[in-house]
């Protein structure tokens, strides 16, 4: 059978229960799905479907499973790691009908979300509530919670409230067989293998999320940020260190160098100061008893660790624009170059100035600026580098000098995403991080889920053949990896 | 300290290739938890020792054969706490028991369990391979999240090697404050408290009386505990530390008993489950252990259709599954789960349940 025979057959199963205004495979209808926020990397899927109901997604799953079709979900399209790449002769499951917000149970702290609300729609709907759900991503906006546990994500004020999967209780997901099966529970733990953590940060590789039951947090009585500046980023990153051995937890801690800073002065005039080598972001939240013991102290300790100034934010308005400079970096960055690419490496803190060191070095090697972004509390680094892909060879000099950034990360003791997830981008890198024996369980675990491997197929984790060839190629500080494996 | 690693997997190859099973245990305190399992004997308890600790990085990375004491004097050293206040059940019980069983103390709902803190682990698996999950880092996506799956396995998936933990500042002042409340109002109570921005770190209901654990700076938790005290008529306990230490390590009056006890989880929310038997509840209404003669199916079945679940604690039969039956779907993904981790069935099985 051909491949239009097959496209044919399967639009005409999905209009069956479909509205002809969720089945599109028109090319150009399927040009807006054709890459997620890592546009560097496009691919037009064979067919878009759009269902609103579970039991639609039961339906499309279970044809595609029988034709062996693979099926990529889809939420926002906000990732950052070519996690929601269309395959050419695959189904992109959109998720974005489901927007409901099903119920909030004030007393309880929680919320049952369908995966297509965004995530800052959450917090906007159980804020009369005096609640919030606390990670925000800093594409808050646009994002949706299913991306968000597929991915894991984290935000500013995860040093202190934690990442996706420290803020959900249940999942509903559709597994490849077309099956409905509720994860984790409304109580605060469930029998049985810890599923739930499993399914966080799996990149659409084990089911269809389909609803999320998430907890909520009460909104701090008070919060307040103070911005330090320091005229060496390695002082900056003593001063984070120096701020948690004080037994200081900050409800966000972020970091931003010259680079950084000017792109996100240009862009918002949140106020920061041009000179400065790096800022420090330190907000502080509680009771406003906590609040205002804690802030002098906040402030002498990194005065001590070597601030030029510290500025506490006067209220709420110049809180919020703080952050805002901070939270909009990324798309400050693009305005100073026509493309940038995010990495996302997280370190132990203490190895901070070492892979600074490196990155700089590497710059110079590569002759790429990057402007460093940095959740500093929690180690994950966000280097951007800035190029130009209509230059030839650009793209791929950028995507090399990434990826010996997120080698460097490994060398120190960290791992090569933090919060982006490895998608189709850091698949290689995946061969860096694991060995042979650690792949093949990630590939047991896959199995268990998706035997003909049919979700989100050639993410996230490679194959053991990918690594020995890519070993083959590239032999690292003369050690071979995966070197039980044959050459081909 | 000593390093195992080599003895534990060697263990492992050894009867992953004889087909033989293996009972994994560190110092046996958790023994009563979970279905009975037999085999050969695999014992962390000699594999111990704080590989690095560094207090302003809060990560600390041990050992699976660690005492919970020896890390939780490590850690006071520095001003900082294991979060999930594992309890011990013994004055030597180690880590990766706590960690395997995903043991955590009073003050999980406010803090999170131990599945919460645990950053990466080492593990052998069933075929004798030594892997590495997660990290030393925060935040880590790469890969599933296998490292997290071992917490709450039962050592079913893998022999616990070290784990690497996130830790936290151990907050300067404690105060419990004690009020009397029938128990629906108590539940109504607690939860309502929880929804406001407040230092709470434990509950506690039993025996007609509600306690509430603040924990802060000793400026805010004063402040707190005048204010509640005030609009509940609650008064302030003595004997904080004990209370709580009671309660976590279950040598309460309430746990001293020849009857069964069911340990039952629930949406905090639930009002009172209509048993008529002695209960003591903790984590905010979440966590309600129940002294019943009552059999396990009857609770199962009516706190089933509340959304939550019941172990069979303590006392009951030993032919009993520990744990709550899965439904079909759940029961299968675990089945092929342990099959991918433990192809032979030679780690701990039956323990978790019977069939993995
Ligand atoms: C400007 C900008 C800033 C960002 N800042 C942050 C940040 O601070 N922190 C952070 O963690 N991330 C950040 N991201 C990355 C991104 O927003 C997150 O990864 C987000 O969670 C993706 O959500 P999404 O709905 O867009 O998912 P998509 O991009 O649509 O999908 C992401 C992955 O999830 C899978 N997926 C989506 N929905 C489902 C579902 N219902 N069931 C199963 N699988 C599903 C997809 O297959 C894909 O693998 C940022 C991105 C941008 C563009």
């Amino acid at each position: 059978m051909t491949s239009i025979d097959t496209k044919q057959q399967l639009i005409s199963a999905f209009c069956d229960f479909l509205p002809a205004t969720a089945v599109l495979f028109k090319d150009e209808d399927l040009h807006p799905y054709e890459c997620d926020g890592l546009s560097a990397y496009r691919q037009i899927p064979m067919i878009v479907v759009l269902p609103e109901s579970i039991n639609e997604v039961q339906r499309i799953i279970k044809i595609c499973h029988q034709k062996n079709i693979p099926v990529i979900a889809r939420g926002a399209g906000t990732g950052l790691s070519g996690g929601a790449l269309p395959l050419a002769d695959g189904v992109l499951l959109s998720l974005a009908r489901f927007k409901e917000i099903i119920n909030i149970d004030p007393l309880a702290r929680t919320a049952r979300v369908q995966p297509g609300v965004r995530n800052l729609a959450i917090s906007e709907a159980v804020k009369e509530h005096g609640l919030y759900y606390a990670p925000d991503p800093s594409s808050q906006i646009a994002c949706t919670i299913g991306g968000n546990v597929a991915e894991n994500s984290g935000g500013v004020h995860c040093l202190k409230y934690g990442l996706t999967v420290h803020n959900i209780l249940k999942l509903d997901i559709v597994t490849i067989d077309g099956e409905l099966i509720t994860i984790g529970s409304e109580a605060l733990d469930s029998p049985g293998y810890d599923l739930l953590a499993l399914m966080t940060g799996s990149e659409g590789m084990l089911g269809v999320i389909v609803e999320v039951t998430v907890k909520l947090l009460p909104i701090p009585e008070q919060a307040k940020v103070i911005m330090a500046s320091f005229d060496d980023v390695f002082k900056a990153g003593n001063a984070v260190a120096n701020i948690i051995s004080a037994g200081i937890i900050p409800a966000g801690l972020e970091m931003m160098d010259k680079l950084a800073i000017k792109a996100a002065e240009d862009f918002i005039h949140a106020g920061y100061p041009l000179d400065a080598e790096a800022i420090l972001l330190c907000e502080l939240d509680g009771s406003s008893i906590e609040v205002n013991e804690l802030i002098p102290l906040a402030e002498k300790v990194l005065q001590e660790s070597g601030a030029t100034e510290t500025r506490l934010a006067k209220d709420d308005i110049e809180r919020a624009r703080f952050w805002q400079g901070r939270k909009s970096a990324f798309p400050a960055v693009g305005r100073m170059a026509p493309d940038y690419y995010c990495m996302d490496g997280t370190i132990p803190r203490r190895e901070l100035a070492n892979v600074l060191k490196r990155i700089t070095d590497l710059s110079k090697e590569y002759d790429l600026p990057v402007a460093n972004v940095f959740h500093a509390g929690d180690g994950n680094m966000h280097p951007l580098i800035l190029y130009d892909a209509n230059i030839e060879g650009e793209l791929e000099r950028t995507e090399e000098f990434g990826a010996r950034i997120l080698e460097a990360c490994v060398e120190a003791g960290g791992t090569i995403t933090g919060e982006h997830g490895v998608g189709m981008e850091k698949i290689d890198q995946m061969c860096v991080q694991f060995k042979s024996a650690e792949l093949s369980q990630f590939h047991a675990i896959k199995n268990a889920f998706d035997p003909d491997g049919l979700l989100n197929p050639g993410k996230a984790v490679p194959t053991l053949h990918r690594c020995a060839e890519l070993g083959a190629m590239h032999v690292h500080h003369g050690r071979l990896a995966h070197p039980e494996l044959p050459r081909f | 300290m000593t390093d195992q690693s080599k003895t534990i997997q060697q263990q492992i190859q050894n009867a992953f290739e004889n087909k033989t099973a293996c009972r994994i245990i560190g110092a046996n305190s958790k023994q009563f938890l979970g279905n009975e399992s037999n085999g050969e004997t695999v014992s962390t308890k000699n594999h111990t020792g704080v590989i690095s600790y560094d207090a302003s990085e809060l990560v600390m990375t041990v050992r699976s054969g660690t005492s919970l004491k020896e890390i939780n004097d490590v850690l006071s050293a520095n001003n900082q706490s294991l979060p999930f206040e594992p309890p011990g059940f013994s004055y030597d019980a180690t880590i990766g028991g706590t960690i395997a069983c995903n043991l955590s103390g009073p003050a999980r709902p406010y803090t999170g369990a131990a599945r919460d803190f645990v950053l990466g682990t080492r593990i052998i698996n069933g075929k004798g391979e030594d892997c590495r999950f997660g990290g030393q880092v925060m935040k880590n996506v790469a890969g599933y999240d296998a490292s997290r799956l071992m917490s709450g396995a039962y050592g079913t998936l893998g022999v616990i090697l070290d784990v690497s933990l996130k830790v936290l500042p151990t907050a300067q002042t404690e105060v419990t404050i004690k009020i009397e409340q029938p128990v629906d109002v108590a539940i109504q109570t607690i939860n309502q408290l929880s929804t406001k921005n407040l230092p709470i770190s434990a509950s506690c209901y039993f025996d007609k009386h509600l306690y509430i654990r603040l924990n802060s700076s000793e400026q805010n938790t004063l402040a707190v505990s005048k204010r509640i005290c005030q609009q509940t008529s609650g008064v302030e306990i003595e004997n904080s530390k004990e209370f709580w230490h009671s309660i976590r390590e279950q040598e309460h009056e309430f746990f001293k008993t020849e009857k069964s006890i069911a340990r039952i989880s629930l949406p905090s929310t639930c009002n009172n489950i209509n048993f008529d038997d002695e209960q003591l509840i903790e984590w905010g209404g979440a966590l309600r252990w129940l002294k019943s003669d009552l059999d396990i199916a009857t609770i199962r079945d009516q706190v089933q259709k509340l959304g939550g679940h019941a172990a069979a604690y303590k006392n009951f039969e030993s032919h009993i599954e520990f744990f709550q039956p899965l439904d079909a779907g759940l029961k299968t993904l675990h089945q092929r789960l342990k099959q991918g981790f433990d192809p032979a069935g030679i780690l701990n099985p039956g323990r978790l349940y019977k069939e993995l």
